[in-house]
């Protein structure tokens, strides 16, 4: 791939941040978005936004044409068997939130085991902590090694019968740590557990095939993939997705409703109340489009010759600090010694450069690291190499402007 | 390197005040003790006072956060050591002003406060300056409605 060609297909990047090109490290929040996508989803607003499943007239039935051909090409993109078993949600949140609160429900009893990590966002710990408040079940967290990964071990010492659900992170938002989901779920189903995986940060950058990880639940955001905000996606197993009840009611969702009572359409639109991200899966749509042009396993390739020579360089400067193994996804999360996160996130902004600093949505990870929050800068197509040299040299020069005697 | 943004926003007397933070600490037998974290970036304060008579007999803080946020709270307790507490208050307001970039009536009895007006300078930063300011704002309050 050639990623100076890419970057012309990015109109945001060409732009000066405080008078310095703009030098985008923060993918990992949100991914920019190429032309195309802001294209396609312009071509909809200025010639086919109508509503779906509703009219008969012409533009809706382009409109809800479109929707339903972007729910079969995320079927393939994830390879999915069946196109009922892609959920449009308004991101991964919302899709992780369906699961805990719908199917959660449903099998979790009193006194049984969810199974979590200390690397998960907040956004796949919170929802799991509440569905074990609202039934007396137990949260039971995988024990990590000193580098932030996980192993067959730990998962196997702490999955057992008492287990229901094993909820996991493929990619690790802070750490990089790339988990084995094939082996987990192995590990989950031998357990006659279920298995529901945060894929945000995963899918973007890698080939992710559903039924080869055999996993129940899978779920990602449109926005971290090149596409728009406000989409996102669950994948569930058409046989447990039938058996779950929506937690969303109103238009759309049903099938015929009386004064007192209603029933519900089929999957996957039971768990769709309401007017979709129409314009969303537009985007959606031309984003995978997008990554499948390039192919994810050339965007794994590229990103892992950025991040290793990130890693490599970083090293050359004093005084920094990298969390997490090193094997990794394209992310590094660090710390420069004596300097706060907030203030190297602001002098880097200041040479246009956008790192996120903070707790990145996982204050039980900043715990166990044992730091109250960090910087990370994330890579993505749209990066390159003589980016990471520039980077190096702020963090060089930063080191040096806190070292003033004050 | 044009450092000359940031030779506004960390200047020499913002770092002393980050390197050697005045009042750190906690007052075991204070009247009134108040925490304030900022959810966003993690930073997070601890105050506790010693007030008398509605005047801020001593005050302490202890915490994490970036330079400009403990700064900020170290500059507080000298600026608001005996004074009364409605005093303490228009100080916050007039500093909360600053931050703004609107006009303000920061005074010389003030100690070093003034020093933070670059930080208006930096939206994202704003909110790590006003932070012991707000817990100062939230502990008076909470105490007045008791």
């Amino acid at each position: 791939m050639n990623a100076i060609d890419i970057r012309s297909d990015f109109p945001i990047l060409n732009q000066k941040v405080n008078g310095k090109d703009l030098i985008y490290f923060d993918t990992s929040a949100t991914s920019q978005t190429p032309s195309p996508v802001i294209e396609a989803m312009d071509e909809y607003y200025k010639e086919y936004n109508s509503n779906v499943h509703r009219g008969v007239h012409t533009l809706s039935t382009k409109a809800t044409d479109s929707y339903e051909k972007t729910r079969m090409k995320v079927k393939n993109f994830i390879n999915a068997q069946y196109f009922e078993e892609v959920v449009f949600t308004r991101g991964t949140t919302a899709a992780i939130n369906l699961v805990a609160r719908s199917f959660g429900d449903m099998i979790v009893e009193a006194g049984d085991e969810i199974v979590v990590t200390e690397m998960e966002h907040h956004a796949n710990i919170v929802p799991w902590q509440q569905l074990a408040k609202r039934k007396g079940a137990n949260l039971v967290f995988v024990p990590m090694e000193e580098d932030g990964t996980i192993t067959r071990e730990s998962i196997e010492s702490v999955v057992g019968e008492r287990t229901k659900i094993v909820a996991i992170t493929h990619v690790s938002n802070v750490l990089g740590t790339i988990n084995d989901i094939k082996e987990i779920a192995e590990i989950a189903h031998s357990n006659d557990a279920y298995i529901s995986v945060d894929g945000a940060q995963a899918v973007p950058h890698m080939r992710v095939d559903v039924q080869d990880l055999d996993v129940d639940f899978y779920a990602f955001s449109g926005h971290k993939m090149l596409g728009p905000t406000g989409i996102g996606v669950l994948y569930g197993k058409s046989e447990l997705l039938e058996r779950m009840e929506p937690i969303e009611y109103g238009g759309d969702m049903i099938d015929f409703v009386d004064l007192r009572d209603a029933t519900w359409t089929d999957v996957p639109v039971k768990f769709e109340a309401g007017t979709p991200m129409i314009a969303e899966t537009v985007g959606l749509s031309a984003a995978i489009d997008y990554i499948e042009e390039i192919g994810p396993e050339n965007i794994l390739d590229f990103e892992q010759e950025l991040v290793n020579y990130a890693y490599d360089r970083m090293n050359e400067v004093e005084g920094i600090e990298i969390y997490g193994p090193r094997s990794r996804a394209g992310l590094i999360t660090f710390n420069m010694e004596d300097v706060h996160p907030h203030d190297l996130a602001t002098v880097l902004d200041t040479e246009g450069i956008a790192v996120r600093a903070g707790h990145h949505c996982a204050q039980p990870l900043m715990k166990w690291l044992d730091v109250s929050s960090t910087a990370r800068a994330s890579f993505y197509v749209y990066n390159n190499k003589e980016e990471i040299d520039s980077f190096i040299e702020s963090l060089k020069r930063t080191k040096e402007f806190f070292s003033y005697e004050f | 390197m044009n450092f000359n943004n940031l030779d506004q926003l960390y200047r020499s007397v913002i770092m002393d005040h980050y390197k050697n933070p005045r009042n750190k600490g906690v007052i075991e037998d204070g009247t009134l003790t108040v925490d304030m974290n900022n959810p966003t970036c993690g930073d997070r304060i601890r105050l506790t006072l010693d007030v008398a008579d509605g005047i801020v007999e001593d005050v302490k803080f202890e915490g994490e956060g970036c330079s400009i946020s403990m700064a900020s709270a170290s500059m507080m307790t000298e600026a608001i050591t005996g004074e009364k507490v409605d005093k303490a208050l228009s100080m916050g307001d007039e500093f909360s002003k600053m931050m703004l970039g609107e006009d303000h009536d920061i005074t010389d009895d003030m100690g070093d406060i003034e020093a933070l007006a670059g930080v208006s300078q930096f939206p994202a930063r704003i909110k790590c300056a006003t932070l012991s300011w707000k817990a100062l704002e939230k502990g008076f309050k909470e105490a007045g409605s008791k």
